[in-house]
């Protein structure tokens, strides 16, 4: 009879389930490849008990290119549009670390505008990584608009490139040794102007919607809280450990090119949740437009590229008058410079983290070994411990906050 | 250093702290190109590791990349470099540990949760494994992938290539079918020590204990012609002194420029015929 008033009233022990005992499973679902939300071709295997997300498999590997396979059998210069294609949402950011590896093993000068040039477009490329991860993390927490308007602005940095480049995404502008080609200075007194007025208007308008609302609040604050010693241990870089309070940017301890002199400020986050990564990128685009305005105010004429002949090529016009020059040319464009042997590993700070490049040359016109830290393999990674105890819809927000891009997670 | 690379800590002393601190599990250490790098004992790594991050005046705290490289030719064919990052001393170093396929490096994971991923990647592309490692799936090649293609024996076409089969009505995997050769150049001079082979001297090297086949006489070896060579061009005296490339001749006297060759056949009226005929083959140089 007992057993029987147990069974009613569903009270039951584990060690002896009945009748009454209601089983729940966790399932598993799959999220992605395919989703607007995933930011490319993501696969997560969730496993999920009702809405709280249990567990997250991340599945990586479905933009795998092979592109460390190919770049061994490529020369240098041959290598360096490769790196356009990691990241394509921050294209000159990639390449500038390539040639900052290339530069160290060859111990090459660059001239300082050189490295003005470089900088300063590093940082136009950070505000168009940006614009882009701003928007799609509201719009994937629900709102449209600011979206829309971010994209204005980056649309105006892909026409920025294009008239540098002559390429709005895949630039391939940045060459061990300099840049490839000087800038018209209308390029650079328009690029002010955007500064001045357009950028800080429709990107403040854009952000002023969502930073003090209530609803992108309860969708970003407290969710997926990372502490400064899991930020640490799981190898966080750029606005993922700045948003765990941790003031680390390699701009400022490690500077490269010309970024001693940059006068700017790092944000840092005070909880270390999705609000205050998103809040660390927004502060990071005001900071970019004064290092780019103060770049524009100390630029220096002169050459754009290295003087050295054995690795820049000459331009043109000398080619016609010079035989030297005309020989240079044809060996850096059929055999290209060889690189002395050694190995380094060179680090900076693209939009996303810290961006590596490690690598190891044997003499030879060609890399040995050039292996890519991205960014998004130590973030993604942790997914699983940021997402547990959360619900299914705050993956998309952690995810935003993230800001992957599979072309160079998989590269 | 002239490069504007990243500038961190001056790299003073780390190399004696560093193996003050690890003993004898650095087996070498190196200082180029303006960083420090350390190999070590493989079967101690976690140890070394966790030395590495505790011990003040060394303080990695971050790992921030494992690279796997291999080196064919070695008897421990690959190298796994870790980079690790101190956010304290603001300083960067490289820890590398030679492997090959069959010994097993001990997983940092336990240090480093990081390290899951990127030991996962080493093994998909190299094959190296990792013992303590819980999780040890290949990652970034397609599910069912064979081989591991970063290794150098690898080759840059892959296996299989896949396509839609409309009959199949699914993804089907052929192997690879290449519409023009896979072209890749050496760019080693001949003069640097080039170790190809040219086009035509495989086959005189593989037909060299053969019979000679009918109508195709086997290639002649450039240490053949050199010697018919020296048979063909009449002795010097033996007290002529040799001439290397490059020697600058003092006067005209030493060159005998303007003077007529002792041996010299007398100019024909005609300078497009040659002299001597097909017969002669004494003086004549190789192109005639």
């Amino acid at each position: 009879m007992s057993d029987h008033l147990e069974a009613v009233e569903n009270r039951t022990d584990a060690a002896d389930p009945t009748q009454g005992d209601v089983e729940i499973q966790n399932y598993t679902i799959n999220f992605g490849p395919q989703h607007p939300a995933a930011h490319g071709v993501l696969r997560l295997v969730m496993e999920l008990d009702g809405e709280i997300v249990e567990r997250v498999d991340p599945h990586v590997g479905l933009l795998h290119r092979g592109t460390e396979k190919l770049i061994e059998y490529k020369t240098y210069l041959q290598a360096l549009p490769y790196f356009d294609r990691l990241d394509y949402c921050s294209p000159m950011c990639m390449e500038h670390t390539y040639v900052l590896a290339v530069e160290k093993l060859l111990d090459l000068e660059v001239p300082i505008r050189a490295q003005y040039l470089r900088v300063f477009f590093a940082e136009l490329t950070r505000i168009m990584n940006h614009m882009l991860n701003l928007g799609s993390h509201v719009m994937d927490v629900g709102a449209m608009t600011p979206n829309l308007w971010l994209f204005e602005l980056r649309e105006d940095t892909m026409g920025f490139y294009e008239r540098a480049s002559g390429a709005r995404m895949h630039a391939a502008y940045l060459r061990p040794g300099g840049v490839h080609q000087d800038v018209p200075l209308k390029l650079l007194t328009d690029i002010a102007d955007w500064l001045d007025t357009r950028l800080p208007r429709l990107f403040e308008d854009a952000i002023s919607l969502v930073a003090d609302n209530r609803i992108f609040k309860q969708r970003n604050v407290d969710i997926a809280t990372v502490s400064r010693e899991d930020a640490i241990k799981w190898g966080f870089s750029g606005p993922m450990i700045r948003g765990s309070g941790i003031p680390w940017d390699l701009r400022k301890s490690q500077p490269y090119d010309v970024y001693g002199r940059m006068d700017f400020d790092v944000p840092v986050g005070t909880r270390g949740d999705c609000y205050d990564r998103f809040m660390v990128r927004v502060e990071e685009v005001r900071q970019s437009a004064r290092i780019m305005k103060q770049c524009l105010n100390e630029m220096p004429e002169g050459p754009i590229s290295s003087l050295d002949r054995k690795v820049v090529p000459p331009k043109r016009g000398e080619m016609k008058r010079s035989m030297e020059a005309l020989i240079h040319h044809f060996k850096l464009y059929t055999e290209g410079f060889h690189v002395p042997a050694g190995d380094v590993y060179v680090a900076t700070e693209s939009p996303k983290g810290e961006f590596g490049v490690y690598l190891v040359a044997d003499g030879t016109n060609k890399p040995y070994r050039c292996k890519i830290r991205p960014t998004a393999f130590s973030h993604l990674q942790a997914m699983d411990f940021m997402a547990k105890g959360h619900m299914l819809a705050d993956t998309t927000a952690i995810l935003g906050a993230m800001d992957i891009v599979f072309g160079e997670c998989d590269r | 250093m002239r490069a504007p690379a990243p500038a961190y800590s001056p790299n003073d002393g780390i190399i004696d702290t560093a193996e003050r601190a690890l003993g004898g599990k650095v087996l070498s250490s190196l200082e180029a190109v303006g960083e420090v790098s350390f190999t070590v004992d493989r079967e101690s790594l976690v140890e070394t590791m966790t030395l590495l991050r505790d011990t003040p005046g060394l303080e990695y705290q971050q790992l921030m990349e494992i690279a796997g490289v291999d080196y064919p030719q070695r008897e421990d064919r690959f190298e796994v470099v870790y980079c690790l990052l101190s956010l304290t001393r603001n300083h960067r170093i490289r820890v590398h540990v030679q492997t090959d396929d069959e010994k097993p490096v001990p997983s940092v994971t336990g240090i480093w949760p990081v390290a899951g991923w990127l030991e996962r990647e080493v093994y998909d592309m190299y094959g190296v494994l990792f013992s303590g490692n819980s999780d040890l799936r290949r990652i970034l090649t397609d599910y069912g992938f064979r081989g591991h293609p970063q290794r150098k024996d690898f080759p840059l076409s892959g296996f299989v290539e896949m396509r839609y089969s409309e009959e199949a009505k699914r993804v089907v995997y052929e192997p690879v079918k290449l519409a023009q050769d896979f072209r890749t150049f050496d760019f080693t001079s001949p003069w640097e020590g080039a170790e190809y082979v040219l086009p035509g001297d495989e086959k005189a090297q593989d037909g060299a204990g053969l019979p000679e086949a009918k109508g195709a006489p086997t290639p002649l070896k450039a240490d053949d012609i050199a010697k018919a060579g020296v048979a063909q061009t009449p002795a010097k005296s033996p007290d002529a002194p040799s001439q290397p490339y490059g020697k600058t001749a003092e006067s005209r006297a030493e060159t005998g420029a303007g003077k007529a060759e002792a041996d010299a056949t007398p100019k024909p009226a005609d300078p497009d015929v040659i002299p001597g005929g097909k017969g002669d083959t004494g003086t004549g140089g190789q192109n005639q």
